[in-house]
């Protein structure tokens, strides 16, 4: 999954200083099982940002800053904002805000705003991370870098790209201690995991081979991938 | 060939000593540190770009020492360049008449004084071997043709104090088939390790020349560093007291370094003397460990 961290209230709150009517957008995929932007997180963040500026209210200007002004906050959660058909399902009333805080991913964030078509403005309430799992309750560990090219079939199912900090294909450097990185002594050496994987495998061999450069080419970012079922040649573009 | 590949060709015991570019363009005192020992070693090695500290290149430190008659490796690290310019690097230094390149992977930018930097590694340290080899060979890593072929001696590291030494000699095996020539290991205070290192590398019928590195150890505060942040390097207790008991810290680093040099020699084919600013003491060790100060 898609794996976010809510931006810190400070900032949203001065994103969202001009406007005054605001909708708090959630998404109740990837960012809902990562706890940062589902129902529940959408809610508590609205909650959070009402008292916030009830709170500036009362305050007396200081410093040339002007007292908040009221603002409406509501929310609003859709299961997908990388999907068309749940953000026209709602379409309708979100123009009718100022502005949308978007608590998905970059990804449902911009796609929104490509729905909305300059209608409205969109803003982003989450920092989005990495792909990931969840390693424990609470807990989120990036996986993949998305390369476009897996080699993971050589590595004992350990990816170097991602889980080495320096990418390296044809063994460790030489900053790994006692199994941890050199870039943080409290993670594993993608290259040590590799190694112990491949030896309880009995196939350490796989990592004797000189590996070629990675072909970075392979994703031409931005990338698109047509499904064949939906390739029509001639009208649409057909993805090589 | 190079001075160097001939000095380790000849099968003498061979030593390299190092520098590091200034960050600034004042090279006075990097140049000055390269005169006490220049005369003395077969090559000196320039850092490039160490620890992710931003410096002058590794290139243009090589052509001053060449200027200056001394025989530069160039260190070149796949942190900061892509493949396009690792290899325009290589040709920019057999422009100049630079032929010992010694790859390494580099230092992650975050551990540097520009930690927000994008680091790069497009290769690593056995592809840019490779690549290195490639271009030697006429080609480039796409496969064009080049209009005049550079030709390098090239290198590559290992650290015999990492665990699990299995995955080490795994990478060191590769880097020799991928063509490297030489290479320079990560500072050695344990002689009794670095034997069965090198016990472990020949049995695994890995043959290429292998030059100890022999760090300079100049206090107890910095024993103390190595062996809480440099990964791989272990100074003993043993070396640490002697530091700390010593009146005269100079005299002691060098005999320290003499004596793990006496220690390796049987094991290895020359040392890598790296003395973080005490240079003046490269030729005293040279002496106390009973070698040459005529190295070709
Ligand atoms: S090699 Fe790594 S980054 Fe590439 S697709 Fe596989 S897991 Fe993802
Ligand atoms: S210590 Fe391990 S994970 Fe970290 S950069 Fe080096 S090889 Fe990669």
């Amino acid at each position: 999954m898609i794996v976010a961290k809510r931006k810190p209230l400070d900032e949203i709150k001065e994103m969202l200083k001009p406007y005054n009517k605001i909708l708090v957008l959630g998404c109740g995929s990837c960012v809902a099982v990562c706890m940062a932007g589902g129902e529940k997180e959408a809610g508590l963040l609205s909650t959070e940002l009402q008292m916030a500026f009830e709170m500036d209210k009362t305050l007396p200007p200081s410093g040339g800053t002007p007292p908040g002004s009221a603002k409406q906050i509501d929310t609003i959660t859709i299961l997908r904002q990388c999907d068309r058909e749940y953000i026209d399902e709602v379409k309708d009333k979100l123009v009718q805000y100022d502005a949308i805080l978007s608590v998905a991913c970059g990804v449902g964030v911009q796609f929104t705003a490509e729905v909305l078509n300059g209608e409205k403005v969109l803003l982003p309430g989450l920092n989005t991370t990495f792909l990931g799992a969840t390693k424990e309750p609470g807990m989120w560990v990036e996986r993949c870098l998305a390369c476009g090219d897996c080699i993971l079939d050589e590595t004992g199912g350990v990816c170097p790209i991602t889980m080495c900090s320096k990418s390296l294909m044809n063994g460790p450097c030489g900053g790994h201690e006692k199994g941890k990185c050199e870039v943080d002594r409290n993670r594993d050496c993608g290259w040590v995991l590799i190694y112990e994987r491949l030896k309880k495998l009995g196939k350490l061999e796989l990592i004797k081979d000189i590996k070629l450069p990675k072909n970075y080419g392979a994703v031409k970012r931005p990338d698109k991938i047509v499904h064949e079922a939906y390739q029509v040649v001639g009208k649409e573009e057909v993805k090589k | 060939m190079s001075k160097l590949g001939e000095a380790l060709k000849s099968g003498k015991f061979v030593i390299t000593s190092e520098v590091g570019p200034p960050k600034g363009i004042n090279m006075t005192s990097c140049l000055d540190e390269a005169k006490h020992f220049g005369e003395k070693v077969a090559a000196i090695n320039v850092t490039d770009i160490q620890s992710a500290v931003m410096r002058v290149g590794s290139l243009a430190t090589c052509i001053k020492l060449k200027e200056r008659g001394y025989e530069p490796i160039m260190q070149m690290v796949c942190r900061d360049r892509n493949r396009l310019s690792l290899q325009s690097e290589l040709l920019n230094a057999a422009v100049f008449g630079i032929e010992n390149i010694l790859c390494l992977t580099g230092d992650h930018q975050t551990l540097g004084d520009h930690p927000q930097a994008k680091g790069v590694f497009d290769l690593d340290s056995v592809q840019l071997i490779a690549t290195a080899k490639g271009l030697m060979e006429g080609k480039d890593l796409a496969g064009n043709k080049l209009d005049g072929i550079p030709t390098f001696f090239l290198g590559g590291v290992v650290s015999p104090g990492l665990d699990p030494v299995e995955l080490q000699i795994i990478k060191l095996e590769k880097k020799v088939r991928a063509g490297a020539r030489f290479i320079q290991t990560q500072s050695v205070f344990e002689s009794d390790k670095f034997r069965q290192f090198i016990d472990k590398v020949h049995s695994m019928g890995i043959n290429i020349p292998i030059l100890a590195g022999i760090i300079i150890l100049k206090s107890v505060g910095m024993a103390k560093f190595m062996n809480e942040n440099v990964a791989g390097v272990f100074v003993p207790d043993n070396l640490i007291k002697e530091m700390k008991e010593t009146k005269d810290k100079q005299a002691k680093a060098v005999e320290i370094a003499a004596r793990i040099i006496r220690e390796v020699k049987p094991y290895c084919q020359g040392v890598h003397i790296m003395p973080l600013g005490w240079g003046h003491l490269v030729p005293e060790i040279i002496k106390q460990a009973g070698l040459s100060l005529t190295p070709m």
